[in-house]
């Protein structure tokens, strides 16, 4: 069986790239995000990509990185607000947005890696999101027709993962990680700790190893949008 | 005197029950977790995957893996879960979400919400507001009664792009609280008002058509 332990990003992005390229990007705002092989897709230099991913990162970090480099043609996201760069490419129409409603967007993902050509939801019935799809009524409401989504490569970050590519993420940075790792031609994961395999519980591998194609075990610099504290009491 | 933005959270934070699971959006509605009562259990989700949230960190607690649907980093409580984005709309859009409290830009007399595009101007997106206002149960919007020119924030019809078509129950604003009958044919009825608000001042503020049906105060 082919190793799917690779030593860093770089090679483990060997080959797999091409201007054009449809990538997934896992992260919810910059929590969950797979820094390594972000920092490799810019350093491969391919161009023209179309990133489906919730958010487009912050100005200098994460996909704002591949926004920096004008490496990306177009975004698929539900929320675009914390990156000037990217609003400076939309707003001069060198960049292509689509937005989806957050949770449209995660089931697109979901069904397209699950072989589901689509799917009816309430979600945007009367929007402008529901403009030139297909509504239909069930039970006496109505739907729209959304399709399912698929890329060529598909990049996440869990927490840890052993060779035959079984991941487990750490709270709140599992967002859109298990389905995109479904909805790639390819998919790699960069985890934080790779542990032999037989070490992880079967009964809790959030992603099977079947999903995944290439693993990495990354750096990280987990960097924080809004921290936010409170203050202890005097004691 | 007009609710202030802790009023208003206190008086949304009087739409929750017992046993609620609840979905807070960012601005004022993150504030309405100040004022659970302490004898009343409730739920909250944060749709990029969490339920059962807790209290901000201290400096020394700081978890980056762990934060809420603003971004804002945030701690977990014994009853917490941690799920993918797929499961986290399926209970939003599944109906398993009992009240969703968001704020707004526009909302007409039934129901229309308009909250994440103003055309002309940078859309951020809009998130996962258009799958909370489709699926969760109860939607309740807090809002400043008019914008900050001054014009009608409570339409007749909505100018701005929709977030969803007769999705909102109740409208609490700085000036006062509106009950709309989303599925039904029932006017919206204007049924409490600030302290020290007149039922003129509302009006001349108002563009929605509404009918006064005021509750004693409580």
């Amino acid at each position: 069986m082919a190793d799917k332990l690779l030593p860093d990003a770089q090679s483990a992005l060997a080959g797999l790239t091409f201007d054009g390229m449809v990538v997934m990007s896992g992260g919810f705002g910059l929590c969950g995000i797979p820094e390594n092989l972000i920092l490799a897709l810019r350093e491969s230099g391919v161009k023209g990509i179309t990133v489906i991913s919730n958010n487009a990162g912050v100005d200098g970090f994460g996909l704002g990185l591949l926004l920096e480099t004008r490496q990306i043609a177009k975004m698929v996201s539900s929320y675009v607000g914390e990156n000037k760069e990217f609003e400076r490419q939309y707003l001069s129409g060198e960049l292509q947005l689509e937005f989806n409603p957050q949770g449209t967007l995660a089931e697109r993902i979901r069904a397209g890696g699950a072989g589901i050509a689509g799917f009816y939801t309430k979600t945007g019935v009367g929007t402008l999101v529901a403009e030139g799809k297909e509504t239909r009524s069930f039970h006496g409401e109505d739907y729209v027709l959304e399709t399912g989504l698929v890329a060529d490569l598909s990049i996440v970050k869990a927490w840890k993962g052993d060779a035959e590519g079984n991941l487990v993420y750490r709270k709140t940075a599992r967002n859109f990680n298990p389905m995109m790792a479904t909805a790639g031609k390819i998919c790699i994961a960069e985890v934080e700790e790779i542990v032999p395999v037989g070490a992880l519980d079967p009964d809790q591998i959030h992603t099977p190893g079947i999903f995944v194609d290439r693993i990495v075990k990354g750096s990280f610099e987990k960097r924080i949008e809004q921290r936010t504290v409170r203050k202890r009491e005097a004691a | 005197m007009p609710w202030t933005r802790d009023q208003l959270a206190q008086r949304a934070a009087r739409e929750l029950r017992d046993g609620f699971y609840v979905n807070l959006g960012i601005g004022i509605p993150t504030l309405v977790a100040n004022y659970i009562p302490d004898d009343m259990e409730v739920t909250l989700q944060s749709e990029n995957g969490m339920l059962g949230m807790g209290p901000f960190p201290y400096d020394d607690e700081i978890d980056p893996d762990l934060i809420n649907a603003g971004k804002q980093t945030i701690t977990a409580l014994p009853k917490s879960s941690f799920f993918s984005s797929a499961d986290s709309f399926a209970m939003i859009r599944g109906g398993h979400i009992a009240l969703s409290i968001l704020g707004a830009m526009e909302v007409s007399e039934r129901g229309d919400l308009a909250n994440w595009m103003v055309p002309g101007k940078m859309v951020k997106g809009m998130g996962g507001a258009m799958d909370l206002v489709a699926g969760v149960k109860r939607v309740v919007i807090v809002m400043e009664h008019t914008a900050r020119d001054g014009a009608p924030k409570l339409l007749h019809a909505c100018s701005l792009p929709l977030t969803g078509v007769r999705v909102v129950d109740l409208v609490i604003t700085d000036l006062g609280v509106f009950e709309i009958d989303k599925a039904g044919d029932r006017p919206m009825a204007l049924i409490e008002l600030a302290d020290g608000v007149s039922l003129d001042e509302i009006r001349a503020k108002t563009e929605a058509a509404f009918e006064p049906r005021l509750r004693q105060a409580a």
